[in-house]
Formats: C-alpha cells, sequence, structure tokens
C-alpha cells in the first residue's frame, strides 16, 4: 500500500469544510470554488479507484488498518468491496454535484458548505468502515450537519422536520449501538471482516442471535426507511435544503440498504433466511404503501420523498431475496435510484427556485417556459419508473428476476408480482406529476420563469449521462458489485 | 511509618492555600493570586505524575494509600481545579473583597478530594469529605445576593444531612465488624456467612446509609433534590467545580469502599451492583425527563448531570456478574467508569466555561437569551455546541467514546436491559441539548453586539474542548491509564 487513497477521499471534504469555516475572510466566490476543489478531488480519485479495482479478486481492496484504541480492540480499518465502492462513487459524485447545485445560496455561505462537506465525509466514512466502531462513529456523525443544514437552510416547517430526523436516526442508531456491542461482546472483535469469515460459530452469547440481527437491524431500516419508520422522511425531505434532498435521497438512504447487506445479511446469513418472509412482506408493503401515498401528493417534493420508501422498498426486497441476482439488483437499485432521485429533486429545486411554485395544483404549462428543464425532468421521471435503456430499468428487472426466482421462501413470487404492481403505480403518478407541471395551457404568472443556465445544464447532463450510461451498460457496474456479492453468496451456502 | 513524601503533592497543595491566603494581605494586585494558585497547583501535579506507575503504598497506619487508582484521581481533581481558577479570573476580579479566600478554597476543597481518593479508612475518609465539602457550602455562597445565599444554606443543611447519614452508616459497618480499615473490614465480612450476614441487618442498613451519603456527592437519584437550586445560585465557575470535581470524588470514594470492602463475597456485591443498577436506570431517566422543561442553562446542566451521574453508575453495576469473566475483561466496568469521569469533566468544564463568557457579557443564564449567539460569538458557540455534542454522547467527542466504553462494560456484564434503557436516554437527552445548540444558531441576535471573551476563559476554553475531541478521536492513551489505575482492585 502505497497510498492511502480511501483516507484521502474521505477526509478531504473535511478538511475542506475546516478551511472554510476558520479561514477568515474568504470571499463568496472563494468559498464555493474551495467547496467545489474539495469535492472535485474525492471523485476524481474515487473514479480511478473504479477504474484500477480488481474485478477478478472477490474481497476487500485499497485495504487500510492502523490500531485505533488498543483497549478495546478498535482498528482504522478502511476498504472497500464490490458492494461498496459503487455507493462511494456515488456520494463523490452526488458530493461533487450538490456544490453546483448550492451555487445559489446565498444565506450563511460559510457555514453551510463547510455542514455539507463534513456530511459528505461522514456518509464516505460509512461507506468505507470495516471497524464497528469506526462505522458507528461516521453513521452517527452525520446527523450533527444533517441537523444544522435542515432546521437553518431549509423551508417550512424545517425546525420540526430537523429534530424529527435526529430523534429517529438516534433512536435507530441506539438500536444499533446495543447491537454493535453484543455483537462485540458476544465476538470478541470489532472487525466486520474477521466476524463474517468467522460465522456464527463465533458468536459466544447468552442472548439469542436474532436478537442481534433485530437490534442492527432496526437501526438500518430506519435509515432506508422501511414501514412504519418510514414517518420522518416525507418531512425531512420536503423541508429541506435542495441540495440536501439530493444527499438525503441520493446517498443517506443508501446507507441503511449497504448496512444491511453487509451486516445482517453478511454476519447472521441463517438469521436472515430464517426472517426473510417477514422481510420480504415489509418490503412489498413498503414498495405498494409508499407507491400509493405518493400517488395523493399534491407537493413537489413531498411527492417524490414518497416515492423513495417505494423504491427503497424494491431495495429490501432484493435484499432478502437473498439470491445472488436480487442482492446485486439491490445493489445496483441503491445506486440508480441515488442518481435518479438525485436528480429528480435537483430538477423539482430548480421548478420551485424558478417558478416560486411547488403545489401541483397551481403549476402547470411550465414546458414553454424551461423547456431544457421540461426535457430533463421528463428523462428522470421515466428513468424512475424503470423505462427500458435507464439504470432504473436494469436495477428494477434485476430485483425482480432475482426475488421470483429465489428458492429462499415459498410464496415470494407473490410477493414479487405484487412488488411489480408498484411500478404500475409509479408510472400513475410520474407521469400525472410530469403532465401537471409542465404540460396544459401556460400560464401567465409564470411568464417570468427561466430555464437552466449554463451551471444548471452541466450538472443535468452529468446525471443524465450517468444515468443512461449505467441503463445502456449495466455491466459497467455490476461487474464490480458481482465481486461484492460472490462471498456472500458462499455464506448463504448458495 | 511515616512516608512523608508520599504525601508531597497534598502538602504542596496546602502550602500554596495558605501562601495565597497570605499574600492576599499584602499585594494590592489580586490577578497575582490566581497565578499563584495555578503554579501551585501545576508542581502540586507535577509530583502526582511523578509517582505515577509505582507500587501502591499505603502510610499513616493503612489510613491512606498511595497508588495509581489514587493519583489519577489527583491528576483529575488538579486538571479540574486548575480550569476552573482559570474560569475564575474575570469572575472574581469583580469581588470587592475576599479573592484571596476563594481561591484558597478552591485549592482546599481539591486537597480534600485528593485525599477522598487516597484513603483507605472510614474516619479519614469522612474528615477528607468534609474538608472537601465545606469549602464548596462556603464557595456557593459566595455570592452574598439571596440567590446564592439559598443555594448555600441549602447545600449546607442537605449535606450535614447527608454526612449524618454517612458517619451512621460508618458506625454500623465499624459495629458489626469491628474495623474501620477497608481491607480489614473486607476480611471481616468474608469471614462471616451467608446466613450471618443476612441476620446483621445492621451491617446491610450500614452499607445503604453509605450509599445514600455519597449519593449525596454525585447527585444520584433520589439525593439530587439539591442539585438545580444549587447549580443555579452558586457562582458559576462554582457551579461547573460542583458538577464536575465534587461528583468525580463521590465515585473515586465509591468504588474505593465498595471494592475494596464490599467486593467479596460475590454475591454481596452483585446485590449492590444492582442497587446501583437500578438507580441508574432511575437517575438517568428523571434528570433527562425533568431538563426538557427548563429554562435556565445552569439548571438545565444541573439536571443533566444527574442524569450523566446516572450513566455513570451504569459503570459501578457492573461489579455484579464478574464472576466467570477473565480479568481483562472484568476491568472494563471501572477503567470505563474513570475514562467517562475524565472525559465527562472535560466536557462539562468547558460547557460551563462557555456560560461564563457569554454570561459576563449577558448576565443572565437563560436559554432564550443565548439567541442568535452563533453570530455575536461564534467560537463560543461552536465550543459550546461541541461541549452539548459531547454530552449527548455524539461522535467525534469524547462523550462519545465514554458512553461506548462504559455500555461495553455493562454488555458485557449481561446488562443489557440497562444497556437499552441508556441508549434511549441519550436519545432523549439530545432533544434539550440540541435545544440549545438551535438557539445559538437558528435564533435571531437580540443585539449585534459581539460577545468579548478574555484571555484566560480562551485558554480554559480551549485547552477542554482540545481535550474532549482528543478524548473523542484517539482516546487510546487515556483509556490505558484508566486501566492501569483500575488494575489494584482486583479481586
Amino acid at each position: 500500500m502505497d497510498f492511502n487513497y480511501l483516507t484521502t477521499i474521505i477526509f478531504l471534504p473535511a478538511v475542506g469544510a475546516i478551511l472554510i469555516a476558520f479561514i477568515p475572510g474568504l470571499s463568496d466566490k472563494l468559498i464555493k470554488r474551495l467547496a467545489a476543489l474539495f469535492t472535485l478531488v474525492p471523485l476524481a480519485l474515487s473514479i480511478y479507484l473504479f477504474a484500477i479495482f480488481d474485478r477478478a479478486a472477490a474481497g476487500i481492496q485499497f485495504e487500510e488498518k492502523f490500531s485505533w484504541i488498543p483497549a478495546i480492540n478498535a482498528h482504522y480499518h478502511l476498504g472497500v468491496d464490490g458492494l461498496s465502492l459503487p455507493l462511494v462513487i456515488l456520494m463523490a459524485f452526488l458530493g461533487f454535484l450538490v456544490v453546483l447545485i448550492s451555487w445559489k445560496v446565498d444565506l450563511r455561505l460559510r457555514e453551510y458548505f463547510a455542514w455539507l462537506l463534513l456530511l459528505e465525509t461522514s456518509i464516505l466514512g460509512v461507506f468505507c468502515s470495516l471497524d464497528l466502531l469506526l462505522f458507528f462513529l461516521f453513521w452517527e456523525i452525520e446527523v450533527i450537519p444533517m441537523y444544522f443544514l435542515i432546521s437553518i437552510w431549509g423551508t417550512g416547517r424545517k425546525e420540526y422536520s430537523a429534530i424529527k430526523y435526529v430523534v429517529y436516526t438516534l433512536f435507530g442508531s441506539a438500536m444499533m449501538l446495543t447491537g454493535i456491542l453484543s455483537l462485540y461482546f458476544a465476538t470478541g472483535s470489532l472487525s466486520m471482516v474477521d466476524i463474517a469469515q468467522g460465522g456464527p460459530a463465533m458468536i459466544q452469547s447468552v442472548m439469542p442471535v436474532a436478537a442481534i440481527f433485530f437490534l442492527l437491524l432496526v437501526g438500518f431500516a430506519v435509515k432506508l426507511p422501511v414501514f412504519p419508520l418510514h414517518t420522518w422522511l416525507p418531512d425531512a425531505h420536503t423541508d429541506a435544503p435542495t441540495a440536501v434532498s439530493v444527499v438525503l435521497a441520493g446517498a443517506l438512504l443508501k446507507m441503511g440498504g449497504y448496512g444491511m447487506i453487509r451486516l445482517c445479511v453478511t454476519i447472521f446469513p441463517e438469521v436472515a433466511q430464517q426472517y426473510a418472509l417477514l422481510l420480504v412482506i415489509l418490503a412489498v408493503v413498503s414498495v405498494l404503501y409508499g407507491a400509493a401515498v405518493t400517488l395523493r401528493q399534491t407537493d413537489l417534493k413531498r411527492l417524490i420523498a414518497y416515492s423513495s420508501i417505494s423504491h427503497m422498498g424494491y431495495v429490501l426486497l432484493g435484499i432478502f431475496a437473498l439470491g445472488q441476482v436480487s442482492l446485486v439488483g439491490a445493489s445496483l437499485q441503491m445506486f440508480s435510484h441515488g442518481v435518479i432521485t438525485g436528480l429528480l429533486f435537483a430538477m423539482a429545486g430548480l421548478v420551485m427556485h424558478s417558478a416560486g411554485e411547488r403545489n401541483l395544483r397551481k403549476l402547470g404549462g411550465l414546458v414553454r417556459q424551461m423547456p431544457i428543464i421540461a426535457v430533463i425532468f421528463s428523462v428522470a421521471g421515466l428513468a424512475s419508473l424503470g423505462l427500458p435503456l435507464t439504470s432504473g430499468f436494469a436495477a428494477e428487472f434485476l430485483v425482480f428476476v432475482g426475488s421470483f426466482s429465489s428458492t429462499v421462501v415459498s410464496g415470494i413470487q407473490v410477493c414479487t408480482i405484487l412488488g411489480v404492481l408498484g411500478i404500475v403505480i409509479t408510472a400513475g403518478y410520474i407521469l400525472w406529476m410530469l403532465q401537471r407541471v409542465f404540460y396544459g395551457p401556460p400560464l401567465k404568472q409564470f411568464d417570468k420563469a427561466k430555464d437552466a443556465d449554463i451551471l444548471e445544464r452541466v450538472y443535468m447532463f452529468a446525471f443524465v449521462a450517468v444515468i443512461m450510461g449505467v441503463g445502456i451498460y449495466p455491466a459497467i457496474l455490476t461487474d464490480v458489485i458481482k465481486t461484492g456479492i460472490t462471498p456472500i453468496m458462499g455464506l448463504l451456502g448458495g | 511509618m511515616l512516608n512523608f513524601e508520599l504525601i508531597i503533592p497534598e502538602l504542596s497543595l496546602a502550602a500554596t492555600a495558605v501562601i495565597v491566603i497570605l499574600l492576599d494581605l499584602v499585594i494590592p494586585r489580586k490577578g497575582w493570586l490566581a497565578v499563584v494558585s495555578l503554579i501551585g497547583v501545576l508542581v502540586s501535579a507535577g509530583f502526582a505524575i511523578a509517582m505515577w506507575g509505582g507500587d501502591s503504598q499505603t502510610m499513616f497506619n493503612n489510613m491512606l494509600a498511595v497508588d495509581n487508582f489514587a493519583i489519577f484521581f489527583k491528576l483529575l481533581f488538579l486538571a479540574i481545579a486548575a480550569l476552573v481558577i482559570l474560569a475564575s479570573t474575570d469572575y472574581v476580579s469583580k469581588f470587592a473583597r475576599f479573592q484571596g479566600e476563594y481561591y484558597a478554597l478552591v485549592l482546599l476543597s481539591a486537597l480534600g478530594m485528593m485525599l477522598m481518593a487516597a484513603t483507605t479508612e472510614l474516619i479519614s475518609i469522612y474528615i477528607a469529605l468534609e474538608l472537601a465539602s465545606i469549602s464548596l457550602y462556603i464557595l456557593v455562597g459566595f455570592l452574598k445576593d439571596p440567590k446564592s445565599t439559598e443555594a448555600s444554606l441549602k447545600y449546607l443543611l442537605l449535606g450535614a444531612f447527608a454526612s449524618a447519614l454517612l458517619l451512621f452508616g460508618m458506625a454500623l459497618v465499624f459495629g458489626f465488624t469491628g474495623q474501620t480499615q477497608l481491607g480489614e473490614i473486607a476480611q471481616a465480612i468474608q469471614g462471616m456467612s451467608l446466613a450471618g450476614v443476612l441476620d446483621s441487618l445492621g451491617l446491610i442498613l450500614g452499607m445503604v446509609l453509605i450509599v445514600a451519603g455519597f449519593g449525596f456527592k454525585i447527585a444520584a437519584v433520589p439525593f439530587h433534590m439539591w442539585v438545580p437550586d444549587v447549580y443555579e445560585g452558586a457562582p458559576t465557575p462554582i457551579t461547573a467545580y460542583l458538577s464536575v470535581a465534587s461528583k468525580a470524588a463521590g465515585f473515586a470514594i465509591i468504588l474505593r469502599v465498595f471494592y475494596s470492602a464490599f467486593g467479596l463475597p460475590s454475591w454481596l456485591s452483585l446485590d449492590w451492583g444492582l442497587v446501583f443498577a437500578v438507580l441508574a436506570a432511575i437517575g438517568m431517566t428523571l434528570g433527562n425527563v425533568i431538563a426538557i422543561p427548563q429554562t435556565n442553562i445552569k439548571r438545565m446542566l444541573g439536571y443533566s448531570s444527574i442524569a450523566q451521574a446516572g450513566y455513570l453508575m451504569v459503570g459501578l453495576a457492573t461489579v455484579g456478574a464478574t464472576v466467570g469473566l477473565s480479568p481483562a475483561a472484568d476491568i472494563v466496568g471501572r477503567s470505563s467508569l474513570l475514562f467517562f469521569l475524565a472525559s465527562y469533566a472535560l466536557t462539562n468544564l468547558g460547557a460551563f466555561i462557555a456560560i461564563i463568557a457569554i454570561s459576563n457579557k449577558l448576565n443572565s443564564d437563560l436559554i432564550s437569551d443565548y439567541s442568535g449567539m452563533g453570530k455575536r460569538a461564534p467560537l463560543l458557540a461552536l465550543a459550546l455546541t461541541l461541549c452539548l455534542i459531547s454530552l449527548i454522547g455524539m461522535p467525534p467527542a469524547a462523550g462519545f467514546m465514554a458512553k461506548f466504553y462504559i455500555f461495553s462494560g455493562a454488555v458485557q456484564h449481561d446488562l443489557l436491559w440497562l444497556v437499552v434503557i441508556a441508549v434511549i436516554n441519550s436519545v432523549i437527552s439530545a432533544y434539550y441539548y440540541l435545544r440549545v445548540v438551535k438557539v445559538m444558531w437558528l435564533g435571531e441576535p437580540a443585539s449585534e453586539e459581539k460577545v468579548p471573551s478574555s484571555g484566560a476563559l480562551r485558554v480554559a476554553l480551549s485547552l477542554s474542548c482540545l481535550g474532549v475531541l482528543l478524548l473523542g478521536i484517539i482516546p487510546g492513551y487515556v483509556m490505558k491509564l484508566a486501566e492501569m489505575a483500575a488494575k489494584m482492585f482486583a479481586f
């Protein structure tokens, strides 16, 4: 190991945050440029890692391991495998683009970008940590920037939404902490790699293994979110500033799905198989309930927020179908949803900013005033409902094929078919939303609404390029993801 | 044997206190008193550090012990005293008279606490405790306004009551064992059978009364009634001092007494371990829930300190069910308690120092007056935010590691139910700590005027914040020290 890529990727944004926060007398322009620089370099590095990632080898790569707290056997242990690398790239990608999306923020700029960069560091840290304590540390740090970002720069009932987010997250992580502690004492180790390799035999505990599994699962389920732990999400998404909604929907929710695969499934394969039926049913409920509630929304951002619940249901379905294809599909769905919903929120932000309105009943005919936004918004919407040639199609197709052919529980085919129904509802609300916002007779009050400027076009096309790229050639990601899923399948005995 | 060299840290601190009082008579510039006190503290700390790591020694017929455990606490008290003195300079310079006495009393109560950490005999425990307490009674009433006087009187009366309970408990224990030296009490109890101990209800009652007496010091529920009023009325540096040093001293003495005198047989420690577990659960919940509606930040931190005492008692509770664990695993319960105390001390001191700086300007401790502090004093607000985050137990601050460590000890001792209560309490506590954060960063400032802070306050605040971050990110070294200190209670 000659160069600590992961440490650099994780902590560069934090360095940027500290510089922005503490160097006196920075001009607004310089703050934005610094923020862009300190997110662009991690993006470039993560793409470089993606390029040199060894697709033939399974297991952890770019590992870094140092003793951190000898007293409790904790290590500073980083590494990525096929499961986490796409998510690292996703976060680095969104991290850079949200700086561009935030270019027009003018309230308390210095604090804003400092918190935004700190948020990126913590999420990247979660995806790269291989030590349970380090993982939990990054997981917890994320709450603080989110609290400030929503409560200061948000809209509407922002303080209520921010504290609701914090309380839900802390409740989830409190459960997770007890789970981690139980796991630590049952195995004597904090290393995810060692515990996964040691298998259930390593867990010597008086408490049932399933209890540890569910303690951890609750922490992740709050984040994903899984019905009925989802109620923080619509509030937080709706009231957060655009850039934060993008990160929240794009990368933060994936911490839940990632944690489920990395800890729940990998460490407790038997328990996962035992309770798969329950979780698959919860997944289908999330899909259908999320989609049904989305149909009723009249607020543009709230609609997109609720659609996330439904789409994250597919992730849960793919994970607990516990098949090779379904797990690859779930991982791809996490990446794909991150980019698509990121774009949807960015577009919704532009519409709101430019038209000054986000109530679907009052919007209409905007295709006249903002043709480019209308086209890109439609592309994002179509990707979201799973149109072929977009990443949404590839991911959801894999999830459905994988779970339909799964043998983990009998009757999963019925659940899968019910899940597919979600797509139909998705098509309904997405098309309805596009129609309400962009079509119909042009309205006078929006005559002054502007279309996207150069900077906005740049990030829009970056999003679209990724969505289409992955949609046309999904193997670019699935090749990598497979190297992460194959060892897990070995544990599952499949 | 009289090995006076073993109590040089204490002697030098006592000498400093006398020098400060005498200097107060002759020098006109009272600022030097703080400097002299600080130097005295540092010299004493230097002597204490020099003794670290040696074998355990005893002196004065086994009345005092000099071991790593005692030295760990002595250093902790000296560090706290130094920060409190630094934080007091502004505050005290406003006093017309008695500045020398103020510093001398701070030093004397630190001396009492240092002795508390070292005593191994019931009567000297009582004397050390009274030395620490009486100095604090006076300090609490130093402001001479009605609130401060009321606080002092309340503290004195309840404190005297607690001392009486403690003394009565000690008398009962002496009556049933015939010993005052902790090691000999332990031998006497181990000589008794289960039926013998159960028959001597007086011995059990004595232990209960001792718990009550010490419980007052650490502000454990149900002996916490004095906390909010005293915290609110006392001069803020003294509130800080009370909330960390007095609590740490209480825990030091509880650890010493219960581990060395009542540690064996194991069913006995299992029983009082359970008592502490229940007190911990009630304390955390009560402290956190009552802290939510508070409007005065000192009162809020008062209730929060009751809750923190609850988390700390989770560490005490781990003594139960130690049977069958390896010695290395067994130590986590105690060393995590020491680590938690160190991180709590730094965190709470940091929070109070920020409050001192802010109230110097505002003359108010109402949370609503902190509105817009993020604009008026960004660095102070940032430091206070860090300390509050640490009190919630979130990374990257010390409180996170401390909680992780102390809860890990509890999980290991099969106290998962207690850990679940504790982590849920952490979530509850986030609500009221974040309320202060919210007011500071989201509220509109009442005026645009900046809030200045003096050099001494800045130094004290930076030191404690640095410590909070250090213990939060690279806690390994201090954990190692805590482990060395805790190792001496092996059974």
